[in-house]
């Protein structure tokens, strides 16, 4: 299935439990680099989960178990010798509901760079300035950057959580449902924004809104109960499902 | 009362009247429902009287008390009640070295408490795991709270008096207070960093920040108005306090200011105590003039509490 593209994520044989409950189950993928991966599939059956896996999010909830391997540009993130840190600095990540910070638009972008230590007055405007452009943002905020992230649209403040996590120079970009908050009109901005970003970066996301996958995505994953049924080109998946289930789900027979 | 009264059986009529045309038709029930509805309207007419009459009774004591202070002392709220130390003669009296003492005490007892209390707030909300041990902890501060003040100067006494050696000091006086203030501080602290959203946590780890950057520059400003309305409370309960300190042995006269946090010192509740048991008249207007100061103290420092309160709800 995999085309010429080189694959810089690759999940094999992982399983997820929490406490006994397991969550994900032999799920194994490779994920293309500088290309929008999305995942989709009804409510519960893992995508944030797996998402979440990539930048170790998961680590934090009590009582996680994982087995299996993830490995990103070759290196297995859950090796003892990758430092979490680091891993999410190369990871980024955008949630569901905007989240700023409540600091100045200024101190939202510069939070993350000012974690791994970059002091310089000019360093950090200018990072602020290059984060803000690529998150199309910067038109819009450039008069206002002292004021509160709080003071923006939704969709604005969206932008601003893009673009903060730009900040910090990642390689990838996970977005879980990052518009399912949005207008639609502040969605399109996004997903133009995303299909601008995937030159740059590689992008999982998450959504529940399947013509968003067709629209934007390369590949797709479909999810069920844990297990991947379906990973294929997007085209592919959308217009010739190889999966009963696929199908039934795309044409919204079921989730 | 009894327009009150009038004005309720009012409001009861006219929602009978209401009723009738869109239950009319099932008779039985209607009349069943009206006798329910009419007790329940009785009820809730005698209870509320009964709040009434309650909140009458506080408020009452409360103005009558204030008055009465008031009107005692207020002709002694003088420069001289700031400048003069206690004297016999109740005419040249002042509570220079209590209002010291006090300022001097907060000035120890607040930053300890402050990074004491809110240390083990931190320690709890975010650090300790959620097990058996940190309940028991937090099962026990949240008892501590409600200790008798009492109950700290018995271990004020014992632990920094006499063990530790550091006398009826002003230190022993404010570590004994420490103690005494910081259940209240840990247990607000903890609720003002609960009150900050996870998903604020989560950005700031999504960035790659260890635990200690996303508390000191997440957690820590998002609440820092709730945990500082938490201090300052604490403190202007700690500043009304008598009893550990009596304690402890802070003295009842003290003509001179401390010079050090060896010394010994009074506060200002223990100088209108003093004032307060003397039988002449002059000294019960002192006492009251007292009051006055360490209730205008008190009132400030509460009214800052609620206007960090009202910014700190802005912000979440
Ligand atoms: N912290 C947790 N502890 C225990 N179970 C969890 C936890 N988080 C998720 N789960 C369970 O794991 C399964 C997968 O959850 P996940 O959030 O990954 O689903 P999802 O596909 O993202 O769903 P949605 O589309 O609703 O966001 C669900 O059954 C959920 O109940
Ligand atoms: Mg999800």
């Amino acid at each position: 299935m995999q085309t010429t593209m080189t694959s810089l994520i690759e999940i094999n044989k992982l399983n997820l439990y929490y406490g006994s409950f397991h969550a994900l189950k032999n799920v194994s993928m490779r994920i293309p680099e500088k290309a929008i991966t999305a995942f989709i599939g009804p409510s519960g059956c893992g995508k944030s989960t797996l998402l979440r896996t990539l930048n170790r999010m998961n680590d934090m909830i009590p009582g996680t178990r994982i087995e299996g391997e993830i490995s990103i540009s070759g290196t297995d993130i859950y090796s003892g010798s990758v430092d979490v840190e680091t891993l999410r600095k190369k990871v980024g990540m955008v949630f569901q509901q905007p989240n700023p910070f409540p600091k100045s638009i200024y101190d939202n972008i510069a939070y993350g760079p000012r974690l791994h230590g970059i002091r310089d007055r000019k360093t950090l405007d200018e990072i602020v300035e290059t984060s803000l452009r690529s998150a199309v943002l910067w038109e819009e905020v450039k008069d206002y950057l002292k004021r509160s992230a709080f003071s923006l649209s939704g969709g604005q403040q969206q932008r601003l959580c893009i673009a903060r996590a730009l900040a910090v120079n990642p390689d990838i970009l996970l977005m879980d449902e990052a518009t399912s908050a949005l207008d639609p009109i502040s969605t399109l901005k996004i997903e133009e924004l995303v299909q601008e970003l995937k030159n740059r970066y590689t992008i999982v996301m998450v959504t529940h809104n399947m013509h968003q996958a067709a629209r934007v995505s390369n590949q797709t994953v479909f999810f069920l109960n844990g297990e991947v049924v379906e990973y294929d080109e997007t085209e592919k998946l959308f217009s010739n499902p190889s999966d009963q289930r696929t199908e039934d789900y795309i044409s919204g027979r079921f989730g | 009362m009894s327009n009150v009264n009038a004005n309720l059986n009012m409001k009861t009529n006219v929602n009978k009247s209401k009723e009738e045309p869109t239950v009319g038709a099932k008779s039985i029930f209607v009349d069943a429902n009206r006798k329910q509805i009419a007790t329940r309207r009785r009820i809730d007419w005698l209870l509320r009287l009964l709040f009434l009459v309650a909140t009458s009774i506080g408020v009452l004591a409360l103005m009558a008390l204030l008055i009465d202070i008031v009107s005692n002392g207020i002709a002694r709220v003088q420069p001289e009640l700031f400048n003069n130390f206690p004297s016999r003669r109740a005419s040249e009296a002042g509570m220079k070295s209590a209002i010291v003492g006090s300022l001097y005490m907060l000035a120890i007892m607040a930053p300890l408490s402050f990074l004491l209390g809110v240390g083990a707030a931190i320690y709890l909300e975010e650090y300790a795991k959620k097990n058996r041990l940190t309940r028991i902890i937090q099962l026990n501060i949240s008892t501590l709270a409600g200790v008798p003040s009492i109950v700290y100067g018995i271990l004020g006494l014992t632990l920094f008096v006499r063990e530790l050696h550091l006398g009826r000091s002003l230190l022993s006086g404010a570590f004994t207070m420490t103690l005494l203030v910081l259940p209240i501080i840990i247990v607000s602290a903890q609720e003002a960093i609960r009150a900050v959203p996870k998903a604020r946590r989560d950005a700031s780890f999504a960035l790659g920040a260890t635990k200690w950057q996303t508390v000191s520059r997440s957690v820590l400003p998002s609440s820092i108005s709730g945990i500082l309305t938490g201090v300052i409370l604490a403190m202007s309960r700690a500043i009304g306090e008598t009893a550990p300190l009596v304690m402890i042995g802070a003295l009842t006269f003290v003509a001179f200011l401390p010079n050090g946090p060896m010394d010994s010192f009074t506060v200002m509740p223990i100088q209108i105590y003093n004032w307060v048991s003397r039988p002449q008249a002059s000294f019960q207007e002192l006492a009251a003039a007292g009051i006055i100061v360490l209730l205008v103290t008190l009132l400030i420092m509460n009214f800052s509490a609620i206007l960090l309160r009202n910014k700190y709800n802005k912000h979440i």
